[in-house]
Order: C-alpha cells, then structure tokens, then sequence
C-alpha cells in the first residue's frame, strides 16, 4: 500500500533541492564563461562537461560546427578546460542541449 | 488628462481656505458623474436654448465603458458652457432654468458629500499625491485612468434599476479596500534600482560609478557584489578614490546591468515569496539567506570565479609569478 502517494512520510522540512547535494552540484553544472581579450576578441571556456565525454572529440566539432580555433586546457583544480576564440557560449549550449543530450539546466552560462 | 490636471490643482490650490467644500465638489465630479448627469439632461431637454453641442454630448448613460473618459470630458465642458450660460441668463433674465439647474446640482453634490464622508480624509491625500504621480512613469499614469473608469463604472447600478454586476462589485470592494488599508489591495511596490552609470575610462577601463548606491539598495556588501561583477566578467578591477568601481575590460551599461539582474535573482530576492526584503549572514563558509518579509531561510552558493584562461603576455605572467 505504499505506492499510495499520500500515505507515504514526508518530510515538509526537508531542503528542496536547488542546492541540495552540495557535493555533486559543482560537477553537475557545465560552466559556459566568457573572457575578454584585447580589442574586441573573447574566449569562450567550457568547464566541467561530463566525464563520459570525449573531450578532444567535443573540441574537434566545436571547432568544426563554430568555425573557430581553440585548445584543451588542464587545470590543476577543474580538470580539463575547452577553450574557444571569440564569443561562443549561446552555441555551445544549444549544441550540448540539442546533439550531446545535456539538460538545460545543467549548463550555466556566465559573463555579461 | 491635462484640463484634468489643472482642475485638480486649482481644487488644491482652493483647498486651503475652504478645504471640505472644494472637496465634495471634486469628489462629485469624480465618483458619480452618472446621477449628475441624469439632472443636466433634463435640463437640457427642457430648454431648447441650452447649446447644441452640450446636447450632442449627452448620450445614454449606461454607455461603453470605453467611452466613459471621452464622456466625460464632454461633460466638464458642458459643465463650463452650463456656467457661463447661467451667468447670461441671469444678465437677460430669459431662460432662467440654467440657474436652476445649477442650484441643483450643487444640492446634490452636498448631499453626495455626506454621503462619502467616511471616505473624505483618503481622498484628500489622494488629491495632494496626485500632481507627484503625474511626473511619474506613463504607465502609472494609464493605471490611474482605468481606476477611475472603474470608480464611474462601479456606480453604474446606482441610476438604473438594473442589477449590479460581478465586476462592478469587484471594483467596488477593491476601492474601498484601497481607500481603507492601500497595502492590503494587493498593489505591490515594484522592487526598483536605479540602472547602474558605466562610463568608459580610456581604452581598456569602464568605470562604474554608482555602484555604491546600487549596493545600499540592495543591502549588500559592495565587496559582495564586486567579488560577483568579477567573477561574472571574468576579470579584476578595484575602487577608486570616490567610490567607483574601475573594471578591466569594455562593458556596455546593458551588460552590466544583466550581470546585476542576476545577482539579484540569486542573492537578492527570496525564492519563496520574491521579496527583495533579504539579508545575507555568513555562517562558518556558507552564505545564508534570510527573507525578511516571510522569514525563510536558504543557502546561497558561494562566488566562484572559475577557470580563467590566459590572456595577456605571457612574459609579464611570469614577472608576476617570480615576484
């Protein structure tokens, strides 16, 4: 009889979600940043995407699909870092929401 | 609007001597334009003389409501024109009915104001905050209008023998509501800031200039709301002398300005109840929010800048680093 949803214990002061799992929330969000350079030129850094993902692939078609340059960086603390020239966040996102998958709300895109 | 507008002032203005009588004109004048209305007319149709166009202008009462404001105007006009005609006929001693109907409407504006007496304090003050909404934002403006054909349409019962409806009745209890206790109507004070000043500082700088203040609207601390800009722009800057803040780098004011609309979806206001009525306490490493309006609590993530790619000369890097 449990499956009875309001027999079921529930608990009205648990914390919802938002920033429940503090632990897997910061592997969880694929952080989009934009970074000026000099003049009008930007870097655009993709942090944190999943680890099932083949980076160096994801950066091949990035490059690819964006017609830009761009490196794999690793960092001590955040692991690999896909850096892109010019202002691509709005494009990788759709490309991650629509090809790789990624829910929405995963991604958080930063910067202005 | 504009006649209107002058009309109130003057009714201010008048005020002051003879504050309760000036009053109960204008609360006539505003609440029940549809028992007025009704006399005049009479009037009219029993002098042939009255003006033409006053007689156009009358139309049935129980019109659109759309047409409640261009009616209206008719009327103030046809008010003047009904003034000055009795003051003719009171020089010719022709048609003296105009007179009369003056002296009538007069009686039943006193009558109207004994009427509404409870209600007077409230209207006053709304009369004395009037000319300030005014240089207010248009919508606001617009708001007021459709009140008030509100408040003319809510009496539209009180002259026929029809039936009030649901929506008359709902504008009833809402202005009373809001003549009684304003916050209880449910018209909440919208969470305003002003838009953040950035200016250009030479080739590679914005200076933010009021940043300050933005942050005592908010009340935060700057040195949190700066720490955010940073890590949201992905670069550094510092305050000068007179309390600016100089950010590295080329920003638009709407850059900025989205950059302050997301701190204030995520620092600012209460998720549970969307005030912006918040305060922000560190507890050993984590921020906490606390609402001030319904008293919830929530963690807040703390600012991180994130990766930051290089850019710049790498030989001054490593002049830093060797430093």
């Amino acid at each position: 009889m449990s499956d009875i949803q309001n027999l079921q214990s529930y608990d009205p002061f648990a914390d919802l979600g938002d920033s429940g799992d503090t632990g897997g929330e910061q592997q969880g969000y694929i952080h989009i940043r934009i970074q000026q350079r000099n003049g009008r030129k930007t870097l655009t850094t993709i942090q944190g995407l999943p680890k099932n993902f083949d980076q160096k692939r994801m950066l091949k078609i990035f490059k690819k699909d964006f017609a830009c340059n761009g490196t794999l960086v690793e960092d001590e603390e955040l692991g690999s870092v896909i850096q892109l020239q010019g202002d691509q966040r709005t494009k990788v996102s759709t490309l991650l929401t629509s090809e790789g998958g990624i829910d929405k709300k995963q991604i958080k895109i930063h910067g202005f | 609007m504009s006649a209107e507008i002058e009309e109130k002032l003057e009714s201010m203005e008048i005020q002051d001597d003879d504050l309760v009588f000036d009053l109960s004109m204008k609360k006539k004048k505003k609440k029940s334009k549809k028992t007025e209305e009704e006399p005049v007319e009479e009037a009219a149709a029993e002098s042939q003389e009255a003006a033409p166009s006053a007689d156009a202008a009358e139309e049935d009462p129980m019109a659109m409501f759309g047409e409640k404001k261009k009616k209206k105007k008719k009327v103030k006009v046809e008010d003047d024109a009904a003034a000055e005609g009795g003051e003719e006929a009171a020089d010719a001693g022709e048609s003296f009915d105009f007179g009369d109907m003056k002296k009538k409407k007069k009686k039943s504006k006193k009558v109207d104001f004994s009427a509404f007496e409870d209600g007077q304090d409230q209207e006053g003050e709304d009369t004395a905050r009037d000319p300030d909404d005014i240089f207010a934002a248009d919508d606001e403006e617009s708001a007021r209008t459709t009140t008030k054909a509100g408040v003319e349409a809510e009496e539209g019962w009180i002259g026929s023998n029809r039936d009030y409806t649901y929506t008359e009745l709902l504008s009833r209890v809402f202005k009373i509501l809001r003549q009684n206790n304003p916050e209880l109507a449910g018209e909440k004070k919208r969470y305003t800031i002003v838009p953040p000043s950035v200016m250009r500082d030479g080739n590679k700088k914005t200076v933010f200039a009021n940043v300050a203040d933005i942050c005592k609207r908010m009340h935060r601390q700057p040195e949190h709301v700066i720490q955010f800009l940073f890590a949201e722009l992905g670069t550094s800057g510092s305050i000068d002398g007179s309390q600016r803040l100089v950010i590295k780098g080329r920003f638009q004011q709407k850059q900025i300005e989205a950059v302050l609309r997301r701190y204030i979806v995520e620092y600012v206001t209460c998720k549970t109840c969307k005030s912006p009525d918040t305060l922000l306490t560190k507890e050993n490493r984590l921020f906490f929010l606390q609402c001030e309006a319904c008293g919830s609590t929530r963690s807040v993530s703390a600012i991180k800048s994130g990766f930051q790619a290089q850019t710049g000369k790498r030989a001054a890097q490593r002049v830093k680093a060797a430093a």
